[in-house]
């Protein structure tokens, strides 16, 4: 219980410094006004720019301000649009989700079969050819799978219209483009998990109690195999987000990750601002859960924690 | 669904040799003499990147900023170009081949020296954390999981995204942080359980100053696994740094780099597929040549 107060703390500091780092990392380095009126513009208006925008106010004023605001959930207004950042942000987000949850499922429901299937096949022609596969799938950049699925499926066959969201065929090209990438890494990492189990002389205790191999599979293996990979999670979540900004930018989503490319280009700084909150945000969520969840799923984790405690060191994942 | 791998031939075949006994025998070299094949030609590849990276200037045959208006869009030779342009020209009449040069040698540079810094400043971080603990440990864990916590490309927009010009000295710099929170988790946990072996204490009775047993002593204990953090942190720099470029942000033309060329190649996948195909199959082989070599590495190294 005490390691689940520290830990979920230690979350909150972390929110507190991603808040502050945004703040001072878009506010200190460079001025909006000159950045989006552009360096001729006459110094009326760029005086109004800031009297309207509040950048007459001294850095520890706006920073209390910027606070409030995100614990009100106000973070500002677009300096492009003159709309609320967050309703600009929200508009697009399904479409986002929409890529990135099929990708997830998808993801998993190959790789980790196919990291299985190469662990019981170790050694052999079929494990090196998935293993190979798997390094080419995460070898390649995203924006190179996208690029020659797009050559292939639309420049040469025609069959696949290349950008925005029109049918359910828009999903094909994105997909093919993350999976490749996300399947790869996921198999790679399940089939060491397994590997490593396998070699474990419980297997061959249970084997010689009774159980047949299947029933050892079952009981054994794939339990213990499930915590190394519960740690691919967080890692697998950034990657995802990271694939998903190129990803759709190649294929012109209508989603997140173009409109962060679109206000890092026009200095959008508000919008900026709300997109890196909401993944880092939600990235601490994920990493979070997965660290209280280890301690839910093996209880072994569960009595180390209570021990280190004890010994009042400071316990981490 | 055999679980009985010790009768399987095949397994039974890689595990004739006992890896314990035989690894410290065996040099470097005839470890590399005994490699796969696949291992070999990557090899090969990479040196022959890495030559054409430092003669980059040297070899290519057109300056990269030489514009030939009448001859833009010229095919590559094997599509019936001329071998003035070997590898054709893009939509301002520069030269492919030339471009793809300097490319290389921006994108490798970049990568070592990205790799080189993060290596560098997250071990420090991690001993330093792993050597003062209390408050200083706690504070690098929040700075480890903020860094973790946002997706390093999302990281990367956001700090170009506020730079009035973004040159490319900051773009270098933005990619030295790449990964250093990886490499401060494993030294910070190697360094903590060094710190209950017998050596560190000895080394303190003895009088070593801290710096000394971090440098002379821990460090090299954790050198393996920081090797091999790096052999997986140089491919996805790569990537990392072609991706920015590719989505337009980083290094702006004239200069090029692997990345810039491809994004700029998509523009005309119709008019002049060769233009993004071609530095993407050499981004694609060179992190294809370092995973490969990296993996066998790490199977030598008999490190996870």
């Amino acid at each position: 219980m005490q390691w689940t107060l520290s830990r979920i703390l230690r979350s909150l500091l972390t929110l507190l410094l991603l808040a502050s780092f945004t703040f001072f990392a878009l506010s200190l380095s460079a001025d909006p006004a000159l950045q989006i009126l552009g360096p001729d513009a006459q110094p009326e208006i760029v005086q109004a720019f800031k009297e309207r925008w509040h950048l007459n106010d001294s850095l520890w004023q706006r920073y209390v301000t910027y606070i409030m605001g995100i614990i009100q959930l106000d973070f500002g207004l677009s300096y492009r649009t003159g709309a609320p950042a967050i309703d600009i942000v929200m508009t697009r987000l399904p479409a986002t989700l929409a890529l990135m949850i099929p990708t997830g499922i998808a993801s998993l429901l190959i790789g980790i079969p196919v990291g299985i299937y190469a662990a019981l096949r170790q050694g052999t022609r079929t494990d090196r050819l998935i293993m190979t596969a798997s390094v080419v799938g995460f070898a390649v950049p995203n924006f190179l799978v996208g690029i020659l699925l797009m050559y292939l499926f639309s420049v040469w066959l025609g069959w696949l219209t290349p950008s925005g969201i029109i049918s359910w065929m828009s999903w094909i090209m994105p997909m093919i483009t993350m999976v490749s990438a996300e399947a790869g890494i996921f198999a790679r990492f399940t089939r060491s998990a397994m590997v490593e189990i396998l070699s474990h002389p419980m297997l061959d205790t249970s084997l010689a109690g009774g159980l047949n191999e299947h029933q050892g599979l079952r009981h054994h293996v794939l339990p213990n195999a499930l915590i190394p990979l519960l740690t691919l999670v967080g890692l697998f979540a950034g990657n995802l987000i990271g694939g998903a900004v190129i990803t759709e930018n190649i294929f012109a989503w209508p989603g997140l990750g173009r409109l962060l490319v679109e206000s890092v280009a026009a200095r959008d700084f508000a919008v900026v601002q709300i997109i890196v909150l909401l993944i880092g945000a939600s990235m601490i969520l994920i990493n979070l859960l997965v660290d209280l969840s280890y301690g839910f799923i093996d209880p072994r984790i569960r009595d180390t924690r209570r021990i280190s405690i004890k010994r009042n060191k400071v316990a981490t994942a | 669904m055999s679980l009985n791998l010790a009768t399987d031939p095949d397994f039974k075949q890689d595990n004739a040799i006992d890896p314990q006994n035989e690894q410290r025998v065996l040099t470097w070299k005839m470890r590399i003499s005994g490699a796969p094949f696949m291992v070999k030609i990557s090899f090969t590849f990479i040196c022959l990147m890495v030559f054409l990276a430092i003669f980059a200037q040297a070899i290519s045959p057109h300056d990269i900023a030489e514009l030939d208006l009448l001859n833009r869009f010229a095919p590559p030779v094997f599509m019936g170009g001329s071998w003035s342009n070997i590898l054709g020209t893009d939509n301002l009449g520069h030269d492919v081949f030339s471009l793809c040069l300097r490319g290389i040698q921006i994108s490798l540079a970049i990568a070592a020296i990205g790799t080189l810094v993060g290596a560098i400043f997250g071990t420090s971080l991690g001993f330093i954390a792993a050597w003062a603990g209390g408050w200083i440990d706690d504070f690098i864990g929040i700075l480890i999981d903020f860094q973790a916590a946002i997706p390093f490309l999302v990281m990367a927009l956001a700090l170009l995204a506020v730079m009035p010009q973004a040159d490319i000295t900051l773009f270098i710099l933005i990619m030295c942080i790449y990964g250093w929170e990886r490499y401060a988790r494993l030294a910070r946990s190697v360094a903590l359980s060094a710190k209950n072996d017998g050596y560190v204490t000895a080394q303190t009775i003895l009088g070593a100053s801290a710096f000394r047993t971090y440098l002379r002593h821990v460090l090299p204990n954790t050198m393996a696994v920081i090797v091999v953090n790096m052999t997986i942190n140089f491919p996805s720099t790569i990537l990392a740094e072609s991706s920015l470029n590719f989505l337009g942000i980083g290094i702006q033309p004239p200069d090029t780099s692997l990345g810039v060329l491809i994004g700029i190649g998509r523009d005309y996948l119709y008019k002049a597929p060769w233009l993004a195909l071609t530095p993407g199959f050499i981004i694609l082989f060179i992190t294809l040549a370092i995973s490969i070599v990296g993996d066998w590495t790490r199977d030598q190294l008999d490190v996870d």
